[in-house]
């Protein structure tokens, strides 16, 4: 690989993050002084008390990133995976020179721009031609290249009526289109995305895609962040997928894929307890799901099959309820469970006193790869929601007889009788 | 960031600094719109938010002018170099106020924007440099009522007026120096926010606003200078209304003082910036 092909050459990248500076980020003077005092002798008094093991327990310091070293070359599209604090978004802030590394170096070959958060910037006062000014030159741009760019932003964002009203008194939708317009038509050489697309409607968030698609075949270098592993599969033709901010698995996007759901359903059960990305009161955890084929080989689900639902909570509390919800490669909604709705079906205390069992005949669902998230409720409040408590994974089956196969777009199929004239 | 050809693109480094950092001014100047647009938000905000607008550049100078003449200037006294004391208070409110206007608003604009340190990269000295500028355009509208109340009193300046753009310049520097260190302080000791208005108090008894410095002996008259803002408030008096004390070398101090601010603050900033996004 000649050098002039490579856009981003990063080496042995880490950062280190002391976790006092991640609980309280900034300090009191007093603190500060109390703190430069104090230490010393706490530390010597945890060594005398036996409590550390060796001197790099005492910095209590945890490496978000640690020894991440990749190439990228220029028009390449490469998706970056991983669970929530794997470090992907800290490898984009480093990469976006926000924060710098603790150790290693990364050389970037051309003009970077980073959509890390639509928006910022933003201000509320100001009209939406106003921002559109100010958003650009903070991103990067020229005031010329805003000119020559301000009605195609503007087009993109399709809020021509209310360019002249202050962002303020924007819907939601409409400032978020605005926004991301504004990010998309920064045209860099190389382009950082971290999740933007989890915000505004369906049909934006494919204009959004499309637009995206665009700078990729633009022969631009993409560095793409996302949980949606649909979106990173037609985005990407390679991956890298981190794990503890460490390089797991580097390669063509399609096995990097594999890899992660796999490690995420082997994970399943035991690491429900040790997630963290958890709302609500917490009372009362999911600790299990488990999903199984009630026909054939129970780690195969498929269209038209029985299939069950098994979530384990890790205690009773009163008014115990539980829901769970279905969604799609691009996060769309598709089903819902509740196990309050009661019907007369449903029985109570046949598994215990902690356990839910869903059973599902037939699963209408197409061929594919979905999200589950769960959400625990007592007392009628939120207990516990974790999204994407687990994933499943659908193959082909027959419903009434007929074969459903996968859908471009589809994801649900009904059982049906067609009525069609007559053959001659 | 300049257009390149693409055989050639960009090449930026990125790896952790140690230790003193160079100030890397070529970079800010790539950047130089967006202190416009920085500049130009805060202008548009601030008076579009406000019922009275421009005026508040101007209520803020006089009523302190006007207070200061009846306690200082009535009641107490004060000498005032012989000239009317509303126009000698006034004089040096004008540039003070814009010191302290930049100073305060300076301090506080990192804080003020954590959201897009978290988010976006740029200079970070954009930041309180474009804040402490914004403060031209008020201080400009001040001046004009200021020259309004020499022709009110019959004054005409003198051919020292050609040295006031040097001497607001002198009161930017030290307004930004002084924001550059708090300003990163700020970002990591919130106790900062609090003594901003502190220090902007006891600065302002420390300037020779509502007195004259003639009344102090040389040298220390001299040493006085030490405090920039001295030779800006005295500088503003002699340059506009003709005060006899001949300034120079409490001004060149006063120079050589706000230079020595400036560049330790801009030091200082460089060093502090680079776990900002991390403690912001």
């Amino acid at each position: 690989m000649r050098m002039t092909d490579i856009a981003i050459h990063a080496e042995n990248l880490g950062k280190e993050y002391h976790i006092g500076s991640l609980q309280k980020t900034y300090k009191r003077f007093g603190d500060a002084l109390a703190d430069s005092v104090a230490t010393p002798f706490r530390r010597a008094a945890r060594l005398l008390r036996g409590r550390a093991g060796s001197a790099a327990d005492l910095d209590e310091a945890i490496w978000a990133l640690e020894g991440v070293s990749f190439d990228i070359r220029h028009g390449e599209a490469v998706g970056v995976i991983g669970r929530n604090g794997a470090g992907k978004s800290t490898l984009l802030k480093i990469l976006s020179r926000i924060t710098e590394p603790t150790t290693g170096f990364a050389d970037i070959y051309g003009r970077v721009g980073a959509l890390l958060e639509v928006g910022t910037g933003f201000h509320p006062e100001l009209t939406g031609r106003e921002n559109i000014f100010l958003n650009g030159a903070i991103l990067g741009m020229r005031k010329r290249e805003i000119q020559r760019k301000f009605d195609e932003i503007v087009a993109f964002a399709e809020i021509d009526r209310f360019i002249d009203t202050p962002v303020k008194h924007y819907s939601s939708g409409m400032y978020v289109r605005l926004a991301f317009s504004v990010a998309a038509h920064l045209e860099p050489e190389i382009l950082l995305v971290d999740e933007v697309l989890a915000v505004g409607d369906v049909a934006f968030q494919r204009k959004c895609l499309g637009k995206m698609d665009d700078v990729a075949r633009a022969g631009r270098t993409v560095l793409f962040v996302s949980h949606n592993m649909g979106l990173m599969q037609t985005f990407c033709e390679r991956g890298i997928l981190l794990e503890h901010g460490r390089v797991a698995c580097d390669g063509p996007i399609k096995d990097v894929v594999d890899v992660y759901l796999s490690s995420i359903e082997q994970r399943g059960v035991q690491d429900l307890a040790t997630r963290t990305d958890r709302r609500g009161l917490g009372d009362v955890r999911l600790v299990g799901v488990e999903v199984k084929a009630l026909n054939g080989a129970p780690a195969v689900l498929k269209t038209g099959e029985p299939v069950q639902f098994t979530f384990q909570v890790d205690r009773r509390v009163p008014g115990l309820d539980m829901n769970f919800s279905i969604f799609d490669q691009i996060g769309q909604a598709i089903v819902q469970f509740k196990s309050k709705d009661r019907a007369p079906q449903d029985v109570s205390g046949g598994v215990g006193d902690r356990t839910f069992v869903c059973e599902i005949d037939p699963l209408l669902l197409l061929p594919g790869r979905y999200r589950v998230d769960v959400g625990i409720i007592g007392d009628n409040r939120m207990q516990d929601y974790i999204e994407a408590a687990t994933y499943i994974e659908v193959a082909e089956g027959f419903v009434d007889g007929r074969l459903e196969g996968q859908k471009n777009k589809f994801n649900l199929t009904i059982p049906h009788r067609w009525i069609r004239p007559e053959s001659e | 960031m300049e257009k390149s050809p693409s055989m050639t693109p960009i090449h930026t480094r990125i790896e952790p600094s140690k230790g003193w950092v160079s100030l890397n001014l070529r970079e800010l100047w790539n950047y130089r719109e967006l202190f416009y647009f920085f500049i130009w938000r805060d202008l548009k905000v601030r008076y579009r938010q406000t019922i009275l607008g421009v005026a508040w550049a101007v209520l803020q100078p006089f009523m302190t002018m006007v207070i200061f003449s009846i306690f200082f200037g009535r009641l107490a006294q004060v000498d005032s170099d012989g000239l009317p004391y509303p126009i000698f208070s006034f004089a040096a409110l004008v540039p003070w106020n814009f010191f302290s206007g930049a100073l305060i608003s300076g301090s506080n604009s990192l804080i003020g924007n954590a959201n897009m340190l978290k988010k976006i990269y740029f200079p970070r000295m954009t930041m309180p440099i474009s804040t402490a500028l914004s403060g031209v355009v008020d201080f400009g509208i001040a001046f004009i009522v200021l020259v309004g109340m020499m022709v009110y009193y019959g004054y005409r300046p003198t051919g020292n007026v050609v040295w006031l753009p040097l001497l607001l310049l002198l009161a930017l520097a030290t307004a930004l120096g002084v924001s550059l260190w708090l300003s990163a302080l700020n970002v990591r000791f919130r106790d900062v926010r609090y003594t901003v208005p502190f220090i902007a108090q006891a600065w302002l008894f420390a300037t020779p606003i509502a007195y004259s410095s003639s009344l102090l002996e040389e040298p220390w008259k001299t040493i006085y200078g030490l405090n920039p803002m001295v030779g800006v408030v005295e500088g503003f008096r002699w340059a506009l209304l003709g005060t006899e004390t001949m300034p120079g070398p409490m001004v060149i101090v006063s120079t050589l003082a706000a230079l020595a601010i400036l560049v330790s603050g801009a030091y200082y900033f460089r060093r502090m910036e680079r776990d900002f996004a991390d403690v912001v």
